[in-house]
């Protein structure tokens, strides 16, 4: 069968599973856009600019749990993707980029519009192609999704000569895809996994600490599981947000730069840290040398050039995260029924506790973190149960004294709970929010308020909670009648109160430009999040400052449909880096000042969207619901306190220990 | 811990850009190539071997061989340092040979079994191959004849077979 080289692309991106796609056309594409023109079913969405078409793709495929994908023309438009590209690759996203190139005969005389983007995006890519061969098109294409969505994912680019799209081509279907030089390793050594359990039981001060590997391999089930089971508080890196419920009481928080007291404390006392899809970022781990030193370390990542990369692990995992925590779980399951077995002799028949589950024993261990000190009111936890504990409870009989096997000794784990309730009660999370400024912090935490399905009693600064139980806002909605949301955030101090204050329950809800930190990131993204998943509110966390690098996309989210709710906590800096300064530069604010700034809310009327704006502490709660309430694209300014910190804060290069607390 | 040198042997797919690949490797993440040496190989013309000596302590050689690995071209990586094996590198080297020193030249030729490939009146260019240190010991027996050019590969190496068992 013969096919023209735009439709072998077409029908191989839509063989993926593929909905929707995210361009800008050109000469070189044009070719491609005449196809996609022709095939309704796969949705295109006009960008305004192609750094936006990355980053949608990129949150597209984070909210789906599946592949994005963008399409852009050759030189400028391919050069326009790099920093989208850039994202991915940190972030390891699967994206697959389309650019055009220049016919295969014009490449290297520098042509209009010719770049050589292989080589410029060679080193943040996990893979690219330039497909001068129009009989490995089809192959090239399937490859390049294999390899983005396989192993630990990324960004994979193919460039596409306009010779090649136009030709007409004898289209083979490519088949499985096998590369003798790519084999990721998915299954664990289990050798390794007998040293694990041997260590979560042998473990005093034990921490987990969880990672954007955990969402990129839809472990977090499995990963809650073995916190509950072995009563493990877990503390998270930014790209780990909402693989552990952030409303439960084993939550410690966020670790690092800006991570809370509690963890950054729990990881330097601690004598086991369970390390799951993490990659020991330095604004994770501060100084390495210091970093978890009193502490073995257990390491599990698909990628092995993650391990003792930056930190040397005691027990390093090559595997797949979903399939090594399962199997964990599954032997910390059976040493407990062992020892149970052993321990009660045919006291019970082990049908009986095989066959109906028995559910109330998942309670017990919880009552007993209760007691240990960790803060958190019951209701929080019910709801908790509600959404996780299916999956957690534990069966067979005699399970307490199964339990506490692999939690090591009771006495001790309750020493360690306490200990860090004594380090949260020495520092918690908090902001003290006053009479007349608004203080970001609160803007965020009314958000999560507003949108978290469970009411939030961290923090008692006035604030009613009753708004969370009332009505809920607009679209779809859970069980409480409210639509799941999604926040973007944008890049800096936004994105870190975003990440301190919004309590994540469940991954893939928190898309940010984590490794990159990429300003420009969140509108874009919120429009492939919404574009993934319609029926979920999506609500972009920005700065006045980054906002401002793709405001331009404010026309995509109202051409595509595509409403966001965009939030900017304005202070008319450019706030990260101007907390450095003070902090680290006794204050000269060189270039950070952004008093000059358009009207946002006219902006967002110029595009044909909602805007908001206030400077009131008591309207932040009444705007939010406004603006979440009314259909369409929505900007919310909160003209906030200029010169707050994001604080705990570590400095860079200092022990993770070393906080500057206020 | 010490920065010592490593043979890497690297089997990748024949393909345009897998040096710049592995190149960019190298300079992306700050590692050092000191010689690299690359050609299709004689069993598969679909792969090329890699030699490529570098130095590095052991927790950058553990990163350097990963992050090798994990490029999508290459097949394997094989650090011959602690192994046994065969190393070689070629010179050619363009030296003043007036009619007083020829009879010295070609002893030293001799000496180290290499030959003359090129005659002209008053110079011989010299092949000679082996380890570094022979190399590096010819060159300085030559030296105070006059060197005019060389022209040196970058190490390649083979591993050595393992003795069957009997």
């Amino acid at each position: 069968m013969k096919l023209k080289g735009a439709e072998i692309l077409i029908k191989m991106i839509r063989e993926q599973g593929v909905d929707t796609i995210f361009g800008y056309p050109g000469g070189a594409v044009i070719d491609i856009y005449d196809t996609l023109h022709k095939t309704p079913e796969l949705r295109h969405i006009l960008v305004r600019h192609e750094q936006g078409a990355v980053h949608a793709a990129d949150a597209y495929a984070r909210a789906k749990g599946s592949v994005g994908v963008a399409l852009v023309t050759s030189g400028p438009g391919a050069t326009n993707t790099v920093t989208g590209i850039a994202s991915a690759y940190m972030d390891s996203v699967p994206v697959v980029v389309f650019t055009g190139q220049v016919p295969t005969a014009l490449i290297g005389n520098d042509a209009f519009q010719e770049v050589d983007i292989v080589g410029i995006t060679r080193s943040c890519t996990k893979h690219n192609y330039l497909v001068k061969d129009p009989l490995k098109l089809a192959r090239t294409i399937k490859e390049a999704f294999f390899l983005a969505t396989t192993g630990r994912p990324g960004p994979v680019l193919v460039d596409l000569p306009k010779d090649i799209m136009a030709a007409m081509i004898e289209f083979e279907d490519p088949g499985e895809i096998d590369l003798i030089s790519y084999r990721p390793t998915y299954h664990p050594n289990k050798k390794q996994l007998g040293k694990v359990v041997r260590l979560i039981k042998q473990a005093r001060r034990p921490v987990i600490l969880t990672g954007g590997g955990v969402v990129l391999s839809k472990a977090s089930q499995e990963l809650t599981r073995l916190a509950l089971m072995t009563r493990i508080p877990v503390t998270s890196t930014l790209m780990g947000l909402g693989t552990f419920p952030g409303s439960h009481p084993l939550w410690l928080g966020m670790l690092g730069m800006h991570g809370t007291y509690r963890a950054n404390m729990a990881v330097s006392e601690c004598d086991l840290m369970i390390a799951a899809g993490v990659r020991f970022d330095d604004r994770v781990t501060g100084r390495t040398d210091k970093f978890a030193s009193k502490s073995k370390i257990i390491q599990i990542d698909i990628d092995p050039t993650s391990i003792h990369k930056n930190v040397e692990a005691t027990c390093p995992i090559v595997g797949d995260c979903k399939n090594t925590l399962t199997l964990i779980n599954q032997m910390l399951e059976k040493e407990c029924l062992e020892i149970s077995r052993a321990g009660m002799e045919g006291s019970v028949t082990e049908e009986s506790g095989m066959e109906g589950s028995v559910t109330e024993k998942a309670g017990m261990e919880r009552s007993a973190t209760e007691e240990a000190g960790m803060e958190g009111s019951t209701t929080e936890e019910a709801g908790m149960e509600g959404s996780t504990t299916e999956e957690v409870c534990m069966e067979g009989p005699g399970m307490e004294s199964g339990i506490s096997c692999i939690q090591g000794n009771p006495g001790e784990r309750d020493a360690w709970l306490d200990q860090i309730a004594r380090w949260k009660a020495a520092s918690p999370q908090r902001f003290e929010q006053g009479p007349d400024v608004i203080k970001p912090q609160f803007v965020v935490d009314t958000l999560h308020k507003l949108t978290c399905p469970v009411s939030d009693k961290r923090l008692s600064n006035g604030a009613s909670d009753e708004t969370s139980s009332k009505e809920g806002l607009a679209q779809g909605g859970d069980s409480a009648g409210r639509p799941q949301t999604i926040i973007t955030t944008e890049v800096g101090q936004n994105q870190m109160w975003t990440a301190q204050y919004y309590l994540f329950d469940k991954p893939n809800h928190f898309i940010t430009s984590g490794g990159l930190g990429a300003m420009g990131f969140g509108l874009p993204a919120a429009i492939g999040a919404k574009a993934a998943c319609p029926e979920k509110l999506v609500v972009c966390v920005a700065g006045d400052g980054s906002i401002q690098m793709n405001s331009q996309e404010l026309m995509t989210s109202i051409e595509a449909k595509l409403p966001v709710k965009i939030v900017i906590l304005n202070n008319r800096y450019l706030g990260m880096v101007r907390q450095w300064q003070e902090l680290f530069y006794d204050r000269r604010y060189a270039s950070t000042n952004m008093e000059m700034s358009p009207d946002f809310v006219k902006l967002a009327q110029a595009y044909g969207a909602e805007g908001f704006r206030t400077d009131r502490v008591d309207e932040v709660e009444s705007v939010l619901k406004k603006g979440l309430e009314t259909p369409g694209t929505v900007i919310m300014e909160f003209i906030v306190e200029r010169e707050e910190c994001v604080y705990p804060m570590v400095p860079a290069g200092g022990a993770i220990s070393e906080m500057l607390l206020v | 811990m010490k920065n010592n040198k490593h043979i890497l042997s690297i089997l990748v797919d024949n393909q345009p850009g897998v040096l710049s690949r592995i190149a960019g490797l190298f300079s992306g993440r700050g590692y050092n190539i000191e010689s690299l040496s690359v050609a299709q190989t004689a069993e598969n013309s679909k792969l090329s071997r890699i030699t490529l000596v570098t130095t590095g302590d052991e927790q950058i050689m553990e990163q350097i061989k990963k992050q090798l690995h994990k490029l999508i071209n290459v097949i394997t990586v094989n650090d011959l340092t602690d192994k046994k094996y065969v190393e070689r590198e070629l010179i050619l080297i363009k030296v003043n040979a007036r009619t007083d020193l020829r009879a010295e030249i070609l002893r030293i030729v001799d000496i180290f079994r290499c030959r003359v490939v090129d005659v002209g009146p008053d110079h011989y260019t010299i092949e000679m191959s082996g380890d570094e240190g022979k190399m590096e010991a010819f060159v300085d027996l030559l030296r105070p004849m006059g060197i005019i050019e060389t022209s040196r590969t970058g190490s390649i190496a083979l591993p050595r077979e393992q003795k069957k068992q009997k």
